[in-house]
């Protein structure tokens, strides 16, 4: 297969014209997978598997020099194989294709014109269910078994999903927020409900509490301007020190009761980002002071907040007044009796406030204005967030009150987007989607470092900075290029992700050692344009049941799968593609878990042989003795697999790397208890 | 074998060499035939009946899409005009700020944050000038010197050869110049500041900064509070991005500047 791949290089080297090149490595990587599904004794047998750190990859970079187009530009594939690329229906061309949701065997591929469904039954052709015109930047999209979610942030977002936008600052029909669809009955969503927010959604997440099966949960990000007042009560964009109602500082958590969803509304806004790291406090000039004084004897409500003397807002006045008269029992305009009790007690409501505020520290500082996306994983009870400076670590256990335990920050000045969990929560890796994905960040003199994913582990609710990945094929000055969406697929142990890179393409990359990860596989097409930069490439790809699909902002949908080569194992790939999802919504993390199975125990001793953990012939004699299990019938199967657990314990306890092996035997075991 | 149809054609239109193409061919066929049995390519699109139709109908959706990118371009305002003409000065201002602090021996946060603030400002200047490009806008040309921030106005209207230039100085106090926006340092501020050194210019720099940051937010603000602006998606996202990376620089700056001040009592 080597022989092959490099002979695949040689005619990318000197066919780098449009189209051939992977039409090429197309046929010929069918050709190889379809050899090693029709043939196991190849997988058996194959002997000396390298670690992928030694494994050859193309050079020089075939990324380098692509032909542009729309639909016709240049492409160059490596250890993928594209299954279709299907363009979008003929209202949304032009148009942009953002995020993406899964339900069964549909896709929902969000637009900023709306969003489109398409039955993905038949990958190699994906058919349009409804292409549903209801524009919003950035639609945004999530299910919840018969609702669909979907994000307006723009300013021209209708409740009537009218195009014609909205023209005035303040206008009753526009929609910033999140529209609810009933999709029931798919191929007719039926919009049911929205709930306002102060900034829009830019992004969201979906919550389902495995401790509360009435409602779902949707996490609100956003980071545009906050709506005037007077288009939605209750926003403030003043800080919190002026307006204990402030939108800034804060997410918000929506509950929707599934038995009513058109009940939906913001339960809490929490602001998880106060208290973040020391203040910077500066000190009052003598004429401040003198100032503040005189203020006070007109009348003005001076005291010590935010650790600074300082006249203290009308809104925060207001407030307080409102919770002295409702403290005795009153109703209506405070008295002068009310104000008395105010200035006896300003500094004393003040410090209850920042205690509340600041959990006890006394300190404060309120870290990041908005969160830009958040990754929930509900199994393991935490979230990432991706809070503009700061890498969030939440506590989500209770899913209306999320609680902050650690933050990062980043001497690169990351911008943080997005989070992705490992399997088992012990990493997590953060994006910089510097210059917000407009911005051709991976040209060949920009940093490694800036507009890439950092790699943190996490130990006892603590994040530990371990390395930066970037997608190293540099790209032209017109085309978009930065870290962007992307998820985990399921290769059991080891930690493999897929993410888009906008105009970069898509890539996969090993994580699995944190302080080295890998680039195993990708895919990129040439710029849009030869002089213009138009924004465009992958926002978002994910892995679902066995297919890798791509939502490309102009292009359409493109569906691949993976191909086996001396990164990863077609015994690997078939073990992951045991994993089945009923639904995905990439923000909301699933937690994978691999049926017992031969293939996963083949794909773990594929591991084993390229960790250099056991002797080969160990690991052969192991491969020879599943084979002879697999083979066997009903007790003698179970019997067979059984020994060979224990044979592998065996063999595990004397090396001192176990782990592989003690899972292989529990895989074993496991199987071996269905017969 | 459609798929192979459209290979020989695209290879064909691809100017392969003959023998060579042979080769590859056969190299491909070896690899289909050598395993027998095993599944054979998907078609791309299964609904095409020919080649012809295959490139007529990209060809088609390639006009539509740059006729929908160009008419989507149509729908802006003048203070989407403004704004944009505005930043692109505001902007060079931060360049002729960030360009000081490896000259000045600024410390290395404060070095990586101006490279940053370089690279992206750059880059957003760039994006500004050609969303007034393609909307036949007058575009600003930023020209710096030193301290001295010179634009100059490039009509970009459809003659070829438009390009009257309408030379003025944003330096000192003099002329028509951006002075009054939010957040823009005066000519002795600049000044000042380069004239400083070491932790002293990261003082100061941050300062400056943060208050020129906050000034660019300001003017996103009052864009998104003018009826009809930013509705076009371009202008709306670029002064998203420009708010929420400011802002979350300002941030990151208020903890730099935060830390300057630790370490300096602690002397």
């Amino acid at each position: 297969m080597k022989y092959v791949n490099r002979a695949v290089n040689f005619f990318l080297k000197i066919y780098s014209k449009k189209t051939l090149s992977i039409f090429i490595t197309a046929i010929v990587l069918t050709g190889l997978v379809s050899c090693g599904t029709s043939d196991n004794a190849i997988n058996e047998n194959y002997s000396g598997l390298k670690p992928i750190s030694e494994a050859s990859r193309p050079s020089p970079d075939p990324r380098l020099g692509l032909e542009p187009g729309v639909f016709d530009a240049e492409e160059v594939i490596w250890n993928l194989k594209k299954i279709s690329s299907t363009p979008p229906p003929e209202d949304f061309i032009g148009g942009v294709n953002s995020d993406l949701a899964f339900k069964g065997n549909y896709v929902i591929q969000g637009n900023f014109n709306g969003f489109m469904v398409w039955d993905i039954s038949n990958p190699e052709a994906p058919e349009l269910v409804i292409d549903y015109l209801c524009p919003a930047s950035q639609s945004d999209v999530s299910v919840y078994e018969n609702l669909l979610f979907v994000s307006g942030e723009g300013l021209e977002g209708r409740l009537d999903c009218g195009t014609e936008g909205v023209e005035e600052t303040v206008s009753e029909k526009r929609l910033r927020g999140i529209r609810i669809f009933d999709i029931t009955d798919i191929k007719n969503p039926e919009y049911i409900a929205n709930v306002q927010t102060c900034r829009g959604s830019h992004t969201h997440s979906v919550l389902k509490d495995p401790n509360d099966g009435e409602n779902v949960y949707v996490y609100v990000s956003g980071s545009a301007m906050v709506r005037p007042e007077e288009e939605l009560p209750g926003c403030s964009a003043m800080l919190p020190d002026e307006d204990p109602n402030s939108a800034l500082f804060r997410i918000e958590v929506i509950k929707v009761p599934l038995a009513n969803p058109e009940e939906a509304a913001i339960v809490n806004s929490p602001r998880i980002f106060e208290n973040l790291a020391a203040v910077p406090t500066h000190g009052l000039s003598p004429e401040d002071l003198a100032e503040l004084e005189l203020l006070e004897a007109e009348g003005a409500y001076v005291g010590e907040f935010y650790g600074q003397k300082r006249v203290i807002s009308n809104r925060y006045v207001e407030h307080f007044l409102e919770e002295i008269v409702e403290e005795r029992g009153g109703t209506g305009e405070p008295t002068a009796a009310d104000s008395s009790v105010l200035r006896e007690n300003l500094q004393e409501l003040l410090d209850g406030l920042m205690a509340e505020r600041n959990e006890g520290d006394e300190t404060n500082e309120r870290g990041p204005n908005q969160c830009h996306d958040i990754t929930l994983y509900p199994e393991i009870g935490l979230a990432g967030g991706a809070c503009e400076g700061y890498g969030l670590l939440l506590d989500i256990s209770d899913p209306v009150k999320p609680v902050r335990i650690d933050a990062v920050a980043d001497s690169n000045f990351a911008y943080w987007h997005s989070a992705t969990f490992n399997n088992d929560g012990s990493k997590v890796l953060f994006t910089d989607e510097w210059g917000g994905g407009t911005q051709p960040k991976c040209r060949a003199d920009d940093p490694m470092e800036w507009g890439a994913n950092a790699i943190f582990t996490i130990e006892q609710d603590s994040m530990d900075f371990r390395s930066y990945f970037k997608m190293p094929a540099a790209q032209t000055p017109q085309e978009n290029c930065v870290a962007h969406n992307g998820s985990l697929i399921p290769i059991p142990g080891r930690d493999i992700m897929v993410q888009s890179w906008y105009q970069g393409g898509i890539n996969i990359f090993d994580w699995t050692d944190p302080e080295n990860p890998i680039e195993i596989a990708f895919h990129d097409r040439g710029p849009l344009h030869v002089e213009r930069s138009q924004l465009g490439g992958s926002w978002s790809v994910y892995w679902y049941n066995g297919m890798i699909v791509n939502s490309e902002i102009a292009r359409g949908l493109d569906i691949f799968e993976l191909v086996p080569s001396d990164f990863l194992t077609e015994n690997e790939i078939e073990a992951a593609n045991t994993v089945r999802l009923s639904y995905l919504n990439a923000q909301g993390q699933p937690k994978y878990e691999w049926p017992p199975s031969f293939v996963l125990m083949r794909a773990y001793l594929d591991q084993m042989e390229r960790g250099q953990e056991y002797e080969l012939s160990f690991i052969r004699s192991i491969r020879a003795d599943l084979r002879e299990a697999e083979n066997a019938e009903g007790n003698e199967k179970a019997y067979l697999l059984n020994q060979l657990a224990r044979k592998v314990e065996v063999e595990a306890n004397g090396s001192s790397r176990k782990s592989r092996a003690r899972v292989l035997a529990k895989t074993m075991k496991q199987l071996s208890s269905t017969f | 074998m459609s798929r192979i149809q459209v290979f020989i054609k695209k290879s064909w239109k691809a100017s392969a060499s003959c023998s060579l193409f042979t080769v590859v061919f056969c190299l491909c066929f070896i690899s289909f035939v050598s395993c027998s049995g095993a599944k054979h390519v998907s078609e791309d699109r299964p609904a095409s009946s020919s080649d012809t139709s295959i490139s007529m109908n990209q060809e088609r959706l390639e006009q539509l899409y740059w006729s929908r990118v160009d008419s989507a371009k149509m729908q802006f305002t003048q203070a989407d005009v403004d704004f944009m003409i505005g930043m692109i000065a505001h902007h060079a201002q931060a360049l002729i700020m960030s360009d000081l602090a490896p000259k000045n021996s600024a410390g290395s946060s404060v070095q990586t944050l101006a490279s940053r603030i370089i690279n992206a400002q750059k880059d957003e200047i760039q994006s500004m000038q050609q969303w007034l490009r393609d909307r036949n806008q007058p575009v600003p040309e930023v020209h710096i010197d030193g301290l001295i921030l010179s634009i100059s106005m490039e009509s970009s209207g459809e003659s070829a050869e438009g390009h009257q230039q309408m030379h003025h100085s944003h330096s000192g106090h003099t002329g028509p110049d951006h002075s009054g926006m939010p957040g823009m340092l005066t000519q002795d501020q600049l000044n000042e500041l380069a004239g400083l050194h070491g932790s002293d210019f990261d003082q100061t720099f941050l300062k400056y900064m943060i208050d020129h940051h906050r000034g660019a937010v300001i003017m996103v603000r009052e864009l998104f509070n003018t009826d009809g602006a930013a509705l076009d998606r371009q202008a709306f996202r670029l002064a998203s991005d420009i708010q929420v990376d400011q802002i979350t620089e300002i941030e990151r700056m208020k903890l730099m500047l935060q830390e300057i001040s630790n370490s300096g009592e602690d002397l």
